[in-house]
């Protein structure tokens, strides 16, 4: 007893001291390679700048890449945009704040270029005196060594001074040159390659066919390929035979599908109004519209217009005016009591918010009771933005069963000749759709003082940031200026934005990593060029997502393996160089929607009415109030086995399974998901209901074909499931683990299949049960395969 | 654009990539993330476990490391339970005067109202134990444990309806999206099991009125914080956690074969790639295994002792009540759950007041008590905070008409009771007061943020460094607000 303590005892030390310095060492690596975002380990600082008083001052001090993004994230709040936080009058976000004379005398110098004995924020920066030391302790922001040598460097080089990268107007970049010249299809091969040499980088060889399909088809239509289509690829040898894949893909419905399940996160599209009792809403046909305009192609200026402001165009077609369905898919309430005047005014900052985000790539909200405290947007642009969305004749506090005006009713009539893209089902005679409609001049638009309803200040003219396009007269005061004034030749961030949405939509990752912010905190441009020359050349084309899109998946570097060398691992481990494919876990929709089209069961219905697939029971009864959507009751039929993109959307309890996996909650407007790894995704997999049904319906479907032995059997399971084909180690594997289950099911000698899910199948009589349980539970591996789940 | 361009011609990758990577952070301990218990330091009896991560927190020594947080929902009548105003009773029926009232917000629901007649309680108020507290006769278990309780009788909130107020004091902002607190403790401080997840949710319905406030899940969501930190929440029935229970007829034999299997196919995946997150996916598997069996464990009360179910109360037998969910708390604590969060609806009393409270003091009456007294026995109450209490309190004048048997209260965000014990809070102890009326606060306002502040403080955290980077602006639980109340700890 006593030995085996001791033996333990040092055992477990081991283990310890091992981990302790893999900790260490993998800090490190984290540390080198990226993540300025420390800053959400407060207290790590000290211990990382420790670390960067080693590390090499740049040779040349670069002001947007190495001075501002300190400045923003220590200086700003209290010397920064905003006038009412403001300290000593003094600013840092522009030139002539930082260069100002200072003193009575105006003799000293916040920044003086090239003098560091007279410029008072070196002084600061190195000060003892705790009085004197900025960042003051009470701000809990602290410089770096690092950090404190940069700021000394840059007034020493002369303090250059740029203005923010993304307010500046676009020009197309030529193509840099590049050394080797053989590798690249397009464009775009030229900019990251430009890259990748300068870092001693090579790109890694073309993925195989198998996974090239399989990542372009998850991309493009969040469906996986079919084995017919895989062969098809695989047996096609012209040199164009991947483009016409990707066309084939993009002119598929199912494009249009996966393309607004992320518009649904952008405009928090939900079936429910969202607050307290969270009544049922309709503004699915405003979805059904959103799938088409994507499958029609319609450009991104015609699309974001009629959302924002189609109500307001010229002799404005219906279908416009339920575009404009957008901007009403914020959260109502109904609760007793609330007043009305608040809530109205949440939902104005709802559009300001959203439209801010999910076309400027700005948090404006952060201007809603102050200035901004980091980027150029003061309280007064924002209310002038929020002015265009607040000349609704609208209710702060609906009633029961009430439709929020302004609202159209789209009967079958109209439907069908006016919007036939509208999947309405003959059950229903007509439905009421929320849209934007002003009654201009119904109140007036004014400053609300710290963002409270009933605090309201000066007068504001509708108005759009100065710093980043001035909003000039040639633009119509009403959401139809707003909207063109995105569109302007000069705004620098409408195309900007859209790109890098695709971008992330194709590789995971954004250029600008923050895809929701283009601001002064968010990230830098891996490739600022690149994306400066995709987001101009998405101009000249018409802002023609299609073409966008073929352009990224036709790149070389689109095509890469994804197989991550230890070299890559240590240098790049986030592929932000992407000298490699990227490989990240698949949307929860795709995850849900490949067990549903590979088993055969997936119902290819475009549109209409959301729907109700399995979900655990009680969930809405054990919270609800007793009013409104009490009950959840899945669906009979093909709503269950319907695209996760029309799975009805509650908004205070979401589907479990789809939050789980890292979907947005809806409750605002979200251009970016979390990638998590998480136990519950192991339970969903291994349990949920749709997934032992799919697994059983490919275990039936296999056991039907008398013609294939075991082997074919597996092959075939495991291609659909994974779009390639399993290797011998691999299917030697998954043969034993036939075996095995095949005797587990002996040993139990019970009809131990989970009749839940059996009882509405057909089994053909012909298929043994112990076939049957053991082809099921591999499926049901197969699913669970970490390979099945990832975009690679 | 040109200085980003040069810049790459001529710079080394290192500060460029500095600036890009982002939100990932370090190795941040969640919920569920400690999947194969490395992080995680066993419990010991002695001293405080500090918990580990990556966020170097906690900031000092914690007086708590665990919470148990009972909240009532709907908003509980402080004058009836905790509260005692006599003067209510020498000006029952009498018109709230408006120098009283300072013209604070009403509801939809009495703004119409003509008068507002105040209304005493039809409950008896005694003083009890050596704290000389006052409680009614709606709560007798709790009246023979107040000398361990912390009462806060001057607790304030900003809003008056359901969903902001709820939703304030769970996530610190009255609009929805932001992470509750049991998600930034998850964030913050980690886990301290390797087979539980660190923030976990119970739901209970009242007998009170039944057909209460709903609840949402969103309460106990992660909001910008990673999905490891969200509230995992327990129910009563054969899949206690969501997809929890294999498929009819699975041996757990089976389900380790299928993992073994899966195990060294994802390996085999890894060798292949080199991608790292294929480890940590394999991890989280075993966490899930490992779940399957600790949580039926934890949820199957069955080995508890007769006198325990006779201490919390005859509802305590009964899945998916509040006393059986308090029993499920001292459970999870005891295997070391870092938070668990109760909600137990059904207190908001608009009308029949007298009627509706009765049932609905009698649901949790026993079981709170009993939970306080069981915690301090085993020797966990030491570092387990107990919190209880409501999102607003109710109006001492009644909505509706005031008759000689009944009445009932609107919402009441300007004063409330809470009360607290254990994990380093002062017992037998009463802080703050409401004018003769029960309406506005007189001496020592506590605000939800400094609620906040102050239970951040137990756990160990500087609620003013505790921030995580989102969209550009740190975020803190209590936003730029929140003061510890120093005075309620011990």
């Amino acid at each position: 007893m006593k030995k085996k303590h001791v033996v333990l005892y040092f055992l477990i030390s081991f283990i310890i001291a091992v981990f302790i310095k893999w900790m260490i060492s993998s800090q490190k690596e984290e540390y080198v390679l990226l993540s300025e975002d420390k800053s959400n380990t407060t207290n790590s600082k000290q211990k990382d700048s420790d670390k960067e008083t080693k590390q090499k001052l740049p040779e040349t001090i670069s002001y947007s890449f190495h001075v501002k993004p300190i400045l923003s994230d220590k200086c700003y709040a209290c010397h920064g945009p905003d006038e009412g936080s403001r300290e000593a009058g003094l600013r840092f976000d522009t030139k002539d704040g930082a260069y100002v004379p200072l003193g009575e005398n105006k003799d000293r110098f916040a920044a003086k270029p090239g003098d560091l004995e007279n410029s008072e924020m070196i002084k600061r920066i190195y000060a003892e005196d705790t009085h004197k030391l900025m960042p003051p302790a009470d701000s809990n922001l602290l410089l770096s060594e690092y950090e404190k040598e940069i700021l000394k460097k840059w007034i020493e080089d002369g303090a250059q001074w740029d203005s923010h990268w993304s307010f500046k107007i676009l020009q197309k970049p030529s193509l840099p040159k590049v050394v080797n010249t053989k590798w690249g299809n397009n464009e775009i091969d030229r900019f990251v390659l430009k890259r990748l040499e300068i870092e001693d980088l090579t790109p890694s060889k073309i993925a195989t066919k198998e996974r090239l399909i399989r990542r372009v088809s998850f991309d493009l239509t969040g469906l996986p390929p079919t084995t017919a289509e895989i062969d098809h690829f695989i047996n096609d040898t012209s040199s164009n035979a991947f483009e016409k894949v990707i066309d084939r893909l993009l002119n598929s419905k199912a494009y249009g599908e996966r393309m607004a399940l992320d518009w649904m996160e952008v405009s928090r599209y939900a079936d429910t109004h969202g607050y307290q009792d969270d009544l049922e809403r309709v503004m699915w046909p405003w979805r059904d519209w959103v799938i088409h305009a994507f499958n029609e192609n319609l450009p991104y200026d015609q699309f974001v217009k009629w959302q924002l402001a189609g109500d307001q165009i010229d002799n404005a077609t219906l279908e416009q005016i339920v575009a404009s369905g957008f901007n009403r898919n914020h959260k109502i309430t109904q609760e007793g009591g609330v007043i009305d005047e608040e809530y109205r005014v949440e939902y104005v900052m709802d559009r300001t918010n959203t439209t801010a985000k999910a076309f400027m790539g700005l948090t404006m909200e952060c201007a809603r009771c102050h200035d901004h405290k980091y980027d150029p947007l003061s309280q007064k642009e924002f209310y002038g933005m929020y002015s265009f969305f607040n000349q609704l004749k609208e209710k702060g506090q609906i009633d029961y069963g009430e439709i929020p005006e302004p609202y159209v009713t789209l009967d079958q009539k109209t439907i069908k000749t006016k919007l036939p893209f509208v999947n309405i089902p003959d059950s229903i005679s007509e439905v009421k759709l929320m849209v934007m409609k002003d009654e201009k001049g119904i109140r007036k638009n004014r400053v609300l003082n710290r963002g409270l309803y009933d605090a309201p200040g000066e007068e504001v003219p509708y108005t759009l940031p100065e710093q980043v396009l001035p909003f000039s007269d040639q633009y119509s005061q009403d959401r139809l200026g707003l909207a063109e004034w995105f569109f302007d030749d000069d705004n620098p961030l409408t195309a900007r934005v859209m790109v890098n949405r695709l971008w992330q939509q194709m590789f995971g990752t954004g250029i600008v990593a923050t895809a929701d912010d283009f601001g002064n905190q968010g990230a830098l441009p891996t490739h600022p060029e690149l994306l400066d020359w995709l987001s101009v050349t998405f101009k000249e084309e018409g802002w023609d997502i299609k073409s966008m899109l073929k352009k990224m998946a036709l790149s070389a570097t689109y095509q890469q393996n994804s197989k991550i060398t230890p070299e890559l691992l240590e240098k790049d481990p986030e592929n932000q160089l992407l000298a490699r494919g990227s490989r990240y876990k698949l949307p929860a929709e795709a995850i849900r929607d490949n067990a549903l089209a590979v088993s055969g069961l997936l119902v290819k219905k475009i549109g209409g009415p959301s729907v109700k697939p399995y979900q655990p029971p009680g969930l809405w009864a054990g919270t609800t109030s007793g009013v409104g959507l009490t009950e959840y009751i899945a669906d009979k039929g093909e709503g269950l086995y319907r695209r996760s993109l029309y799975t009805f959307w509650k908004r205070t309890v979401p589907p479990p399974s789809m939050l789980t996996f890292d979907a947005a909650s809806r409750d605002f407007c979200t251009v970016q998901r979390q990638k998590t790894s998480t136990p519950l995704q192991a339970l969903v997999l291994m349990n949920d209901p749709q997934f032992i049904e799919a697994a059983t319906v490919m275990a039936i479907g296999v056991l039907e074909n008398d013609a294939s032995d075991e082997k074919q059997k597996i092959g075939a399971l495991f291609k659909k499931i994974t779009s390639r084909s399993p290797d011998e180690v691999e299917l030697d594997k998954l043969s034993e683990y036939l075996n095995e289950q095949r005797q587990g099911y002996v040993k139990q000698k019970t009809e131990n299949i989970d009749p839940t899910v059996t009882s509405t199948l057909d089994v053909p009589e012909n298929i043994q049960p112990r076939e049957l349980k053991a082809y099921t539970a591999l499926a049901s591996l197969l699913f669970n395969l970490d390979e099945t789940i990832t975009k690679s | 654009m040109n200085e980003l361009f040069k810049h790459f011609n001529n710079n080394n990758r290192r500060h460029f990539l500095k600036k890009v990577g982002l939100g990932i952070g370090g190795v941040a301990l969640g919920s569920l993330i400690d999947p194969i218990g490395m992080f995680s330091q066993p419990n010991t009896a002695k001293g405080l476990n500090l918990g580990t991560s990556s966020l170097q927190l906690p900031h000092f020594a914690p007086k708590a490391k665990k919470v148990i947080y009972l909240f009532q929902s709907g908003g509980p009548s402080q004058l009836d339970l905790f509260d005692y105003k006599p003067k209510l009773t020498d000006m029952r029926g009498q018109d709230l005067p408006e120098s009283v009232r300072k013209g604070q917000r009403l509801t939809g629901m009495t703004s119409g109202q003509s008068n507002f007649p105040l209304a005493d309680s039809n409950f008896t108020f005694k003083q009890y134990g050596e704290s000389r507290a006052w409680v009614s006769s709606l709560m007798p278990y709790v009246s023979k444990v107040v000398d361990e309780l912390c009462f806060v009788k001057s607790m304030q909130t900003d809003a008056i309806n359901h969903d902001p107020a709820i939703t304030f004091f769970q996530t610190g902002s009255q609009q929805s999206g932001r992470p509750s607190i049991g998600s930034w403790m998850s964030y913050g401080l980690g886990s301290l099991n390797n087979n539980l997840p660190a923030f976990s949710v119970l739901l209970s319905r009242g007998t009170g009125r039944p057909n209460a406030q709903p609840l949402y899940s969103k309460l106990w969501g992660n909001g910008f914080l990673s999905s490891l930190h969200q509230g995992v929440q327990f129910r009563s029935g054969k899949d206690p956690v969501l997809f929890l229970k294999d498929p009819e007829g699975m041996s757990r034999a089976d389900r380790r074969k299928m993992l073994d299997y899966l195990n060294e196919l994802n390996h085999k995946q890894e060798t292949e790639f080199g991608d790292p997150e294929i480890n940590s996916r394999i991890s989280q598997y075993e966490m899930a295994y490992r779940m399957q069996t600790s949580v039926p464990e934890t949820m199957n009360i069955d080995d508890e002792p007769e006198h325990v179910f006779r201490m919390y109360g005859p509802d305590s037998q009964v899945p998916g009540t509040y006393a059986a969910n308090c029993i499920l708390a001292r459970r999870l604590i005891e295997k070391d759950v870092r938070f668990v969060q109760l909600y137990h609806m059904g207190w908001d009393q608009h009308d029949n007041l007298p009627t509706q409270i009765e049932k609905q003091a009698k649901d949790v009456d026993q079981a709170s008590a009993a939970l306080i007294m069981d915690l301090k026995q085993r020797g966990l109450l030491e570092d387990t905070l107990v919190i209880w209490g409501g999102e607003f309190g109710r109006t001492n004048y009644s909505q509706g008409t005031l008759t000689d048997t009944n009445y009932g209260r609107d919402h009441h965000p300007r004063s409330f009771t809470i009360f607290m014990a254990g994990g380093g809070v002062k017992p037998g102890f009463t802080y703050g007061e409401t004018d003769e009326l029960g309406y506005n606060v007189v001496k020592d306002p506590v605000h939800i943020h400094d609620f906040q502040a102050t239970l951040m403080h137990l756990m160990g955290i500087d609620h003013t460094k505790f921030t995580f980077k989102h969209q550009g602006r740190r975020f803190r639980l209590t936003d730029v607000h929140g003061n510890v109340v120093k005075d309620l700890i011990a």
